[in-house]
Formats: C-alpha cells, structure tokens, sequence
C-alpha cells in the first residue's frame, strides 16, 4: 500500500511550510501526491523523480563537451581546485540544509574561502540595517494569532510565498483573530497593483523609488507631526488615514520584501522601517519581518553566525580570523573586480541570478557547480555534482524566514549513489586534509546517528 | 582511556571538606579514582592549586537571541577575535563569542559544565545545534516556561499534575534540563507591548498572576522532583527599587518542600540577583540593596543565588524579558532586536556598554559584589555575569579577583569618575572581606553542582566522579601580593582535564574531548488531557506541527540523560 507521510516540510519559499502530506510508494521510492502544497512546493517534490535528473557528476571536456566522471574524482578536483586558489568563493545555500552550509562552512575554512549567501543579492541591505538599527520581529504564529493590522511593503506574497497569507498573515484564524481576514486591516504599498495589493483594505501605491519618503512620512505622522499635501505620489489624506490604521491597532506587522532592498534606498528603506517599528512601539505592539525567499535562506545567517559571527559576505582567507565587509567581500563585487579564482555555486543557481559581466568574471576560473538539478550555473560549469533534494531525500533542520528552526523530513530515498550536501562537503574536506597532509578537525567523534534517525523516520 | 596522575597539587574540594592539602588526583576511564599503574600519565602540579571543573550555572551561549546578538553586532568582532591556533577553528567575537571560542573559552578557564540559561521550546533544535557546534564543555539548556500558555492554564486551575505531565514531555522532546522562569507573566504581557511589574499584576487574557505562577511551577518541579530546582528571573530586572519585589518573589520559597533524589536542598534558583538588588526611585536615587536582599537569602535555606556581576566591559544584554529590552533601548538609543515566541515566551537584545564613568554602572558593580561578600552560605552562592548580560563570562577570573581582593576593589573603586557617589550608594568601601580559594571552589563548583543536581558527577574530586580536573597557577601557601596575578591564573589554566582527557595543556587546548549534551526525562503515567491539550495547541495556535517540534536525536549525538520516573 502506498504511505501518506504527514507533516512534511516544503523545500520551497521562505514560509517554510511543515503541514505537507506526501505519498509514497511501497517501495518508498517514488512520490505520488501531495497535499497542502502550494503549485510550486508540489512540483519540486515531482520534479525530484525526473528520470532526466543528472545522477552522476559532469566534468567538462577540451572540447566543451560534458561527461560523467565519479564522485570521488570530481571531490578530488573539487579539493584541489580549492586548495590551489588564492580567494575561492563559495556562494549559495538558499536550497540545502544547514547541516550542509555547516560541512560547507568547515571546508571553506580550510580553503580560506570567501562564504557568502544569496542574502548578498537578496535581503543583503535588510542585514545592513539591522546592523544600524536591530530587528524587532516575532515568529509567525504571533502574526497569525494577534496581528490586527498587516503591512506588505514591496513583496507580493501572493506570488512569491504562495501560503503564507492562508498559513500566517491575511486568512488564518489564530487565538485573538478568530475571525480571520475579517479581524485585520490589510496594507499593501507597492507601485504595482498586485494580487496581494489586490486583497489589501489600503493600497498606497508610491512612486517607484520614493519608498524612503513614505516611511518618512508615516514616522512623522505617528510621531503628531505634519507633512505635505502629497508624498511619495499618495495624497496627505491616505497616508494619515493608514497611519491612524497603525496607530489604532493592537499588533502591527510589517512584512517587506525587495521592493525595499532592491530600490531606491535599500539599507535606508528598512533602516526606516525599523524606526517606523520602534515608533509604533511607543504605542501599541509592532513587529517587522524580511519576506526570505527560500526555504532555508535564513539558515546561512544563524549556522555562519553562531560559527564565525557574521551571516554572509564571510572572508575566510585571512586564515586567522573571519572578516565581514560588503562591498568589499561581497560576491559580486568580488567577482567584478576579478578577485576570485575559484567559484562553487551551491544549491542556487548564480548564472540566472548574478549580471552577466560578473559571470564572465567567474568564468575565467574554475566554476563548479553542487545542485541536485540542472541549471543555468551547472549549464557553464566545468564541474556539475548533483546531491540529493533536501526535504524529498534528505532531512535535516532549515531557518524558516521568522528564524524558528524547522527539522525537515526526507520522504523518499534518493538516487543510488548520491550524496546529500553534507556528505559531499565532508568528503571534500577530508580530501582536502589528505592532500595537505593535516588532521581534519570534528569537534564530535564524527557519528553517525544521524543515518539510524534518518532510517526510523 | 588513559590513566593520568596528577602530583603532588594543592588541592580544594569542598565535596570533601579538603582545603589545600598536597595530594594526588588519580583517573581512569573518565572518572576520578583510588589509584592507578605506574604506566599513567604524571602531571606534576606541585605548588600549584587543583580544583575540580567549573561548573557554569547560568550563561547564555547557544540559541536564537544569542545568534541574534552576534548576527546584529559585527562590532563585537572587530579587533576583538584572536587569531586561531593551528588544526582548532577559527575563534571570533568578545561579548558573545562564536560556539567555537565559546567552547575553548571556557576550556581555557577550566570550566566543564556550563548551563544555557534560557531555551525557547520553539527553538530548541537551534539551541542544540549550538549546543553541538561548541566543543569540549558539557552542557544542558533550562526550556523557558514563565509565559507558557499550557503553564498558564494548568496553574490557573491549580492542576499540578497536568502541569507537571506537560513539563515532562516538554522536557523529553526539547531535550531540556529543567524549569526557567523569566520574568512570569511579563513576556508574555509584552506581546501586547504590556508587562507584570509586581507579583500581583495579572496576565492579560490568562487572569493568573506572577506569585501563582512562580509557586506553581515550584510545586511542579518538586511534583516531578527534577534535579534543579525552579530556576527563575523575577519580575521588574533592572529598575530602581526593584528588591522589594524580590524579595517578595524570593518569599514565596517558604513553605515549599523540596523533593528530589539528586541531593538538592533548595527549591528556588534565583539567577543574575545583582539586577534585583536595586533600590532608590530614579537613577538619581539609585542605591544598593545587597545587604537586604543578602539578609533574606542567607536565612532563608532552600534558595540559590548567582550574583550576575557587573564587569564594566562593553556587552550585548539579551534575556527572554522582552518588555525589559525595549526599556533599555530606550534607555540608551541603540539598536534593539526582539522576538516574541508564539506561546511561549519573548526575548529581546540590545548592546549596552558599562562605563566606569557611569555612577549607575558603577554602582551596578559594586552590587554584584556585594552579594557575593554578604554570603554567608557560598554553597549557595555562585559567580556568574549572567553572561552576556553583566559582562562576557571570560571575566570570571576578574569577579574572582575582587572578591578575593579588597585591594583590587579599591584600585577599580578609585579609577572611577564617581568614586564618591558609587561609595555613598553602596557598602563596597566598607567591605573589608576577602574570599579564600575554598570559598571560590563552593561558588563556581561544588554549590552550583549540587544546586543543579548534579554533585554526583561535578564539582568535586572524589572518587567516582567525572575526572574534570583544572590546575591553576597559585600557590595555596604563599598567594601572589599583586591581585592581576589570580585574575592570570584562572583566565588560563595550565592544565584543563575533563571527562579523564587532557584538553588544556601550558595554556593551550591540545583536543576537543568528548562533550556531552546532558538532558533530564522524568518518566510520568500517561494523562490522556494533556495529550489532547497539546494536540489541540498545535492544530489551532502554532504555526509549526508536533513533528517538527521535537528535537531530533542526532543533534545531541552523545547524550547524557538523566531519566527516572516520578512516583505520583
């Protein structure tokens, strides 16, 4: 008989779904159905079963040409490759576990890498502001138990986190919102009209690129004060309505997404959000959040911060101590000065996502490429290593975008042969060790009681 | 394993009443034993001091506010991180340091045991995979239980043994220690931007207070009769005139008997009491009440203190007392990072810096010593800083320093820019008292071994027990003139032994041992309502499953449980 495997983690957007149900075959090979899963979070677990998954490491040819080697040879070439640069980047981590950013992290020490994650392209100015400013949040359940007032700022949910409006933010029914979409007040502030400004009670649609005065303008106004007839193109009169909203509310959230990081003002906009936050605290109960995108986008920033106290844009090549400054040590603008000699893109995909003339950059050196699927960077690499899809054959604990830690389940196994992240970075680095002919560092007898866990679930 | 003796050492284990005689430390297997074969190791300790490994009974290193705290504080790295030893990972930051230097830190030290302070359930795989990511020391993490929902309900109708049933599986699944309590009430009020300021302030929507919630959960840890007692930061931290409602908080351990199979005499672990020692009504008038608060606490038996003192550095203060993170960034302007955990608790962190220029800061000072020079019991009695809070726990060995110290008091007194002042508001001037190294021993080992249960494996040097051994560079018969000399030798022990491996030697860490993740399991019947409570919690108010909730085994690959069952 087939199994329905409940409660079952989506390895998909930044909401982090748990409440999956899968499934299975008798053999437990193959996923047949899910529930509860958003279009994409579904097809990502029937995507893994695609016979035209790449099952064996691909080495690029002389003559351009792709063809599959063994994993040890492409760990050897991995090892060697890292060992030889002088500024290795290593770069990704939106779609692994974080018992793989931590075998990653553990190698590019020995690298003397530079580590860094999508947030460097993505909600990097949001750590720049909290930096400056802090970061007064809560988890997701709060929102959907308490928020009567919900403020989406340049991030469209609808689209983007497809469940997150029924599982925490505009529909679910929580204990002091038992009435649900009914008990709150919907602001949407985006200069598109999208399917979330659509089921907002206020839609301030500002000016593209003057979220900054927006901001501004709400802080003056909560603050008592007054502000010109017009701001950011929305009418004094909307503005001071939708700030009484917040002001009269009894738990405000703000959700904001790269319409803030990735316009006009970047750090500065959520810097100013944050204020907004800490304003509406002199008042009533506020609470901000950065809309991450992947499902364990916020892994890198804990695992990398609880081990080297920084959450991306980590420069590793000092060899003594790690060394945070973006702009300097951030990846792209690594790689448009030419700096790095040597780049692993791991589970993300930076020949869709990075411009062109960083790419060509990379280009110029070894590029290597550790995802379980094919893509734009694993297209030009010249070594493509598949691993196993974390959350369909692979467990282990992701960062949902609140920071409350997820222990995702693995529901089939994976392709004979293949190794998940962790077990790919491990060996890696025990290569690496041999080849400099140094004792590798576990703080643990390595265990194995994770394969016995992995085998009872 | 390999046999180690350790010769000819001043030795100081207050478990044994030995106070400084020359003697031999024998180990076997990890554990501490009569005597073992010529082939053993030597370690010759002669005309230096032995004492068992530190036991650490509150210190906030691993989990989501900590992480908060190093994430939004790159500063704290910046010059601050030393440079790695070779085939060791790299070490960084200084007030919350990474799990890296976190673990060699206090190998360093020669600490074996250290207590995260504050876990929210919620987090807990977080806090165990920190908990995995420090090396060598041994650690357990007290789950958080204050501003719980199910506490509040089961308290509300005085159902102990629900109460009790639902803190054992909680305790299972989380794979905790024991019960914290922080600010009760208060965090959970500060969900709502509110807070409980006195034991009589009812929780909004919950109509319980903070006094039945404190005597609840006392009556719960003795209903399951765990290894710690309840373990609790009081209401209103950190204001002036705050002790009487400590004192009122530390009254309610009367009348509650302890019961428990671990050797625990106390009821109530009253944590950081330095922030609780306030008196005045306003910053002007602030003044110490150590010598109240002290009072109190001498006479009245089954309490334990640790004394959370000031160190004058700057820090990162975080603490699951939300409402007192948002005075405090009020206080000084800087930047503030907040959680607030559905159900159960919140937390807050902002950086604070102690400046000796401040006459509140010095102050501050002056009560954390205080405590710790009115203590007539130092089994009772424990040094900590609440770290990070207070001051980074690298400072231990300055703490030890002033209380051993009149002379390096007055040194630090006197460099203040309020010297005055801080001496009119305090008794510190007056204080001529000076701890022995005996002393030292029951507030760093012995006491807080026993409070937390755990004097069969920790804090001595008896027989049977874990071989956590630190020697240190004094001599017992002819103490160094100069103070900074006992602040060096216990910031680096010569050698560090714990659980029978060498860990430190001449000062530098040469393995990272074999750390444990030690977790309590209080076996209780089987009560159908408190299945179908928390089933009922995770299909309406979470936002995560049950599954996802419990603590997967592998995070704590090499556990400790202390499991036993609870006679109803």
């Amino acid at each position: 008989m087939p199994k329905w495997i409940t409660q079952v983690g989506c390895p998909y957007c930044g909401a982090s779904c748990d409440d999956l149900e899968v499934l299975v075959s008798d053999d437990g090979k193959r996923v047949l159905e899910t529930r509860n899963a958003c279009a994409i979070g579904n097809e990502i677990f029937h995507h893994a079963q695609s016979p035209s998954r790449p099952k064996r490491p691909r080495m690029r040819q002389p003559d351009g040409s792709m063809k599959e080697v063994s994993y040890d040879e492409a760990i050897d070439y991995t090892a060697k490759t890292l060992l030889a640069a002088k500024k290795p980047l290593i770069y990704g981590f939106g779609s692994t576990n974080c018992e793989g950013m931590s075998a990653v992290a553990r190698v590019a020490e020995k690298g003397g890498a530079v580590l860094d994650n999508c947030a460097s392209i993505c909600h990097g100015p949001s750590f720049l502001a909290i930096f400056d400013n802090g970061y007064p949040s809560c988890t997701l359940g709060e929102v959907k138990n308490r928020a009567d007032v919900v403020v989406f700022w340049g991030c469209n949910p609808m689209h983007a986190h497809p469940r997150h409006t029924s599982r925490y933010s505009i529909f679910p029914r929580g204990t002091f919102t038992a009435k649900g979409q009914m008990t709150r007040t919907i602001i949407s502030v985006d200069p598109r009209e999208t399917d979330t400004a659509k089921l907002a009670d206020h839609h301030l649609m500002v000016k593209q690129g003057h979220d900054y005065d927006l901001f501004d303008a709400f802080r003056t106004v909560i603050r008592g004060h007054d502000i010109p007839d017009e701001v950011a193109g929305i009418p004094k009169k909307t503005i001071v309505d939708a700030a009484k909203v917040m002001k009269n509310a009894r738990f405000v959230m703000i959700f904001f997404g790269m319409g803030c990081t990735h316009t006009d003002g970047r750090n500065h906009n959520v810097d100013i959000a944050i204020s907004l936050t800490r304003d509406l605290n002199a008042y009533t109960k506020a609470s901000i959040m950065a809309m991450r995108g992947h499902y364990n986008i916020a892994g890198p920033g804990q695992v990398w911060s609880w081990q080297f106290g920084f959450p991306y844009c980590i420069d590793l090549s000092k060899g003594t101590h790690a060394h945070m400054n973006p702009g300097e040590t951030s990846s792209i603008d690594l790689a448009m000065r030419g700096e790095v000699d040597c780049f692993v893109n791991v589970g993300t995909d930076a020949g869709a996502h990075f411009p062109i003339r960083a790419v060509e950059q990379l280009k110029k050196h070894p590029f290597i490429t550790v995802d379980p699927n094919i893509c734009m960077a694993s297209e030009i690499s010249d070594l493509h290593i598949p691993v196993r899809v974390v959350g369909v054959e692979e467990p282990g604990v992701v960062y949902r975008m609140d920071n409350v830690p997820i222990q995702f389940k693995k529901v089939v196994d994976g392709p004979e042969g293949v190794p998940s992240d962790e077990e790919l970075f491990d060996r890696v680095y025990e290569r690496m060790c041999e080849l400099t002919e140094t004792e590798p560092i576990w703080l643990l007898a390595k265990d194995h009681a994770k394969a016995a866990t992995n085998a009872e679930q | 394993m390999a046999e180690i003796l350790i010769r000819n050492g001043f030795v100081i284990d207050p478990t044994r009443n030995i106070n400084g005689d020359v003697a031999d430390i024998a180990i076997k297997d990890g554990q501490i034993v009569e005597g073992v074969g010529s082939k053993a190791k030597v370690i010759d300790a002669s005309g230096k001091v032995v004492m068992a490994g530190g036991v650490d009974v509150h210190s906030h290193v691993a989990g989501p506010k900590v992480n908060v705290g190093r994430l939004m504080r790159p500063e704290d790295k910046l010059f601050k991180s030393p440079h790695n030893q070779k085939n060791y990972r790299m070490e960084s930051g200084f007030s919350i340091p990474s799990t890296f230097k976190t673990g060699y830190d206090y190998a360093r030290m020669g600490y074996a045991f250290v207590m995260e302070a504050a876990m929210p359930p919620l987090h807990s795989p977080h806090v165990h995979e920190e908990i995995h990511d420090t090396p060598i020391i041994d650690q357990a993490a007290l789950p958080v239980f204050g501003n719980s929902w199910f506490v509040f309900e089961y308290l509300k109708n005085e159902e102990i043994d629900n109460c009790a049933a639902y803190i054992a599986w909680l305790l299972k699944v989380t794979k905790g220690f024991g019960i914290k309590v922080v600010n009760p009430g208060g965090s959970s009020a500060w969900a709502w931007g509110l807070n409980c300021l006195t034991l009589s302030d009812p929780v909004p929507y919950f109509d319980i207070t903070p006094a039945e919630i404190i005597t609840g959960l006392m009556k719960t840890n003795e209903y399951l009769g765990l290894p710690h007692s309840m373990h609790i930061h009081h209401n209103d931290l950190g204001n002036p005139g705050n002790y009487e409602t400590t004192l009122e908080s530390l009254r309610l351990a009367e009348g509650v008997a302890t019961k428990n199979n671990f050797g625990r005499d106390t009821v109530m672990h009253s944590t950081h009491i330095q922030f609780h020692s306030y008196g005045g009504d306003s910053w002007g008038t602030f003044e110490s009440k150590a010598r109240e608060v002290m009072d109190y606490v001498n006479k009245q038996k089954n309490i334990s203190i640790d004394l959370g003192c000031v160190t004058l550095d700057e820090t990162t203060t975080m603490t699951a007392d939300g409402p007192f993170e948002h005075h405090i960034t009020n206080l000084n302007h800087l930047k503030w990072a907040n959680t607030d955990v559905e159900l159960e608790t919140a937390a807050g962190v902002v950086p604070y810096v102690y400046d000796k220029d401040i006459k509140v800061n010095g102050i501050q000072w002056a009560i954390g010593l205080e405590m710790g020079l009115y203590a007539t019991d130092p089994m009772r009695t424990f040094i900590t800083t609440d770290h990070p809070n207070a001051g980074p726990f690298t400072r231990y060995p300055r703490i030890i320093k002033w209380l051993m110290s009149k002379q390096a008091r007055e040194e630090t007194l006197a460099s203040f820019k309020h010297t005055d002042k801080v001496i009119d508001a305090t008794d510190i001037h007056s204080m001529d008292r000076e701890l022995s190294l005996f002393e030292i021993a029951q507030m760093t080992r012995a006491g807080p071994a026993k409070a937390l249960g755990l004097s069969n494996m920790f804090g001595g040097l008896g027989v049977g027990m874990d071989a956590n051994v630190g020697i240190f560079d004094l001599n017992f018969n002819d103490m160094p003139a100069d103070p900074e000399a006992i602040e060096k030798a216990f910031s680096r022990a010569c050698w560090f032994i714990k659980s029978g491996e060498i860990i430190v030697k001449e000062g530098d860490i040469v393995s990272h041992g074999n750390k444990r993740t030690i977790w309590v399991k209080p076996n209780v019947a089987e009560n159908p309502q408190v299945i179908r409570d928390i089933q009922d919690k995770f299909l309406k108010d979470y936002s995560v499953g049950s599954d996802t909730y419990q603590v997967r085994d592998y995070l704590a690959p090499n556990p400790y449980v202390i499991e036993f069952d609870v006679e109803a």
